[in-house]
């Protein structure tokens, strides 16, 4: 317990650190996995291709083996930047395709009938899709989502693990490593740190879905 | 690959045209952004055959010392992966039995101790296995850090997934089997889990892509696995994109292959319950 509180503004900080990579990854990866999602619904084959692809390749490779592609990889070919920005670009190509298929999961989960119904009262597409489809597929797709989006917020310590600095993982190791604190009290210090940010997530988000439930 | 859709009835003439237009503009920026990626590898040196001939050239003199490192990495992923799943199966149904069957008193504990564990990243637990377990004197090889990490993330996974199992069986498998006389445990043990387990194979099998992902978390600690084995040779080898895209390439195969087999239960499970409701159909298997 003395360990949390003498360096509580170490935790603090980590904390942020966490808070900072987690906000950037989810909304880029939000829109991504929308953008994505939109292709694999879209009556183009080759983008439906592409998305499939793009979820395939994410959802099976080991979310480590895209940061070191990013952080070594790049750099080779000439782009450069921070660590933080690989961390948050690795993160965010990762999660957009669990993001995709929640999007898409929820699209699919709207029972046909109602397209039909909403053609057969003659609405176009785009009407459609915004007035019909969406409200009801929004409604399916938060609990996949908000678990991607869980997952992603403990995906962020790989990011930590991986050189990024000031954020919990990070925390964890100069403590541990670097000034040789025993190891359990940071333990604990650094899980409710991450608690800390998943419980209200996790809580925010069920609340919302009872919100938005409809009897079916 | 025209699937059934609830947004758009089948196309028609006009659609068709519009979908042949983006299919060209697509194609198109696709082959343009193959071929910028080309020449700014190239002008970066990175199509260069020294640094593709160690992995791709078999005449190579370094190519088998190579694939003999990576593959013996490979061997070590899947060894800590076989060994986290196989624990996370025996201490999962631990968990969920322990939960299912609970008193009140203390089932609250059991509940909060199984949400505060999924809620820690497996990177924690896999470095604090490795940080915590030394300072009791206990000295383990690397791969084991690596199992008890992964073991105690998963496994609490999984028993959610039996427990889910578990609930979705209908009561009269529990009625039945005290009916003729099976106590609690043997109804349990005889009756409700093995149910509970086969319907739960593909999600127990989706975890073991998990796993296998997971495993690569052992380049933290030191432990060489695939990963963390394609770190060493980049050292001497100087190919970071190449040993990159290579073990990406075997994880995604991997991976791929097993989530497919959770693919092809999940089908033939289906299919099977679906003839089972059907009366006289059964399969004569029993």
């Amino acid at each position: 317990m003395d360990v949390i509180l003498e360096y509580l503004p170490l935790f603090g900080e980590g904390l942020l650190g966490t808070l900072y990579i987690c906000a950037a990854s989810a909304l880029g990866s939000l829109v991504l996995g929308c953008v994505l999602a939109a292709f694999r619904v879209s009556p183009v084959p080759i983008l439906q291709r592409l998305g499939a692809s793009w979820v395939t390749v994410f959802r099976n490779c080991p979310l480590s083996v895209v940061l070191f592609f990013m952080a070594f990889g790049l750099p080779e070919i000439g782009i450069n930047g921070s660590y933080f920005w690989f961390g948050v670009l690795g993160l965010t190509l990762y999660t957009a395709a669990f993001m995709c298929e929640a999007v898409r999961a929820g699209i699919n989960s709207v029972s046909v009938g109602q397209a039909e119904a909403a053609r057969a009262i003659g609405l176009a597409f785009l009407p459609t899709l915004i007035l019909i489809i969406l409200p009801q597929a929004v409604r399916s797709a938060i609990p996949p989502l908000a678990n991607a989006l869980v997952a992603m917020i403990k995906n962020s310590a790989i990011v930590g693990a991986f050189g990024v600095g000031g954020e919990l993982f990070s925390v964890a190791d100069t403590l541990t490593a670097g000034r040789g604190i025993a190891a359990l009290p940071v333990l604990v210090g650094i899980v409710i740190g991450y608690l800390i940010i998943i419980l209200p997530v996790g809580i925010g988000l069920g609340k919302l879905e009872r919100r938005v439930a409809i009897l079916r | 690959m025209s699937q059934y859709s609830v947004l758009y009835d089948a196309l028609g003439p006009r659609a068709r045209r519009r979908v042949l237009y983006v299919t060209l503009v697509v194609a198109a920026l696709c082959v343009a952004a193959v071929v910028f990626a080309l020449i700014a590898l190239d002008e970066q040196g990175q199509l260069a055959a020294d640094k593709w001939s160690a992995l791709f050239n078999p005449t190579d003199t370094q190519f088998p010392v190579v694939w003999t490192f990576l593959l013996g990495g490979l061997l070590q992923t899947l060894q800590a992966a076989f060994l986290s799943i196989v624990l996370s199966l025996v201490f999962g149904t631990l968990i969920a039995l322990t939960r299912v069957t609970a008193n009140k008193y203390y089932r609250w504990f059991v509940v909060g101790a199984i949400e505060t564990l999924r809620g820690i990243p497996v990177v924690l637990t896999i470095f604090f296995a490795s940080r915590v377990l030394p300072t009791y004197g206990i000295e383990l090889d690397l791969i084991w850090y690596i199992v008890i990490g992964l073991t105690v993330y998963n496994s609490v996974a999984i028993a959610e997934a039996i427990r889910s199992g578990i609930a979705a069986l209908p009561r009269g498998q529990l009625e039945a089997a005290q009916a003729i006389g099976f106590s609690r445990g043997m109804s349990l043990r005889l009756v409700i889990l093995p149910q509970a387990f086969r319907m739960m194979m593909p999600v127990i099998i989706g975890q073991l892509v998990v796993v296998v992902k997971d495993t690569s978390l052992g380049f933290i600690i030191g432990f060489e696995e695939l990963l963390r084995r394609g770190q060493i040779a980049v050292q001497s080898l100087n190919n970071p994109l190449q040993m990159y895209l290579v073990i990406a390439v075997l994880f995604i195969v991997i991976n791929y292959a097993l989530s497919k087999l959770a693919e092809r239960v999940e089908d033939r499970m289906s299919t099977r319950t679906a003839k089972a409701k059907t009366p006289g159909k059964a399969p004569a298997r029993v």
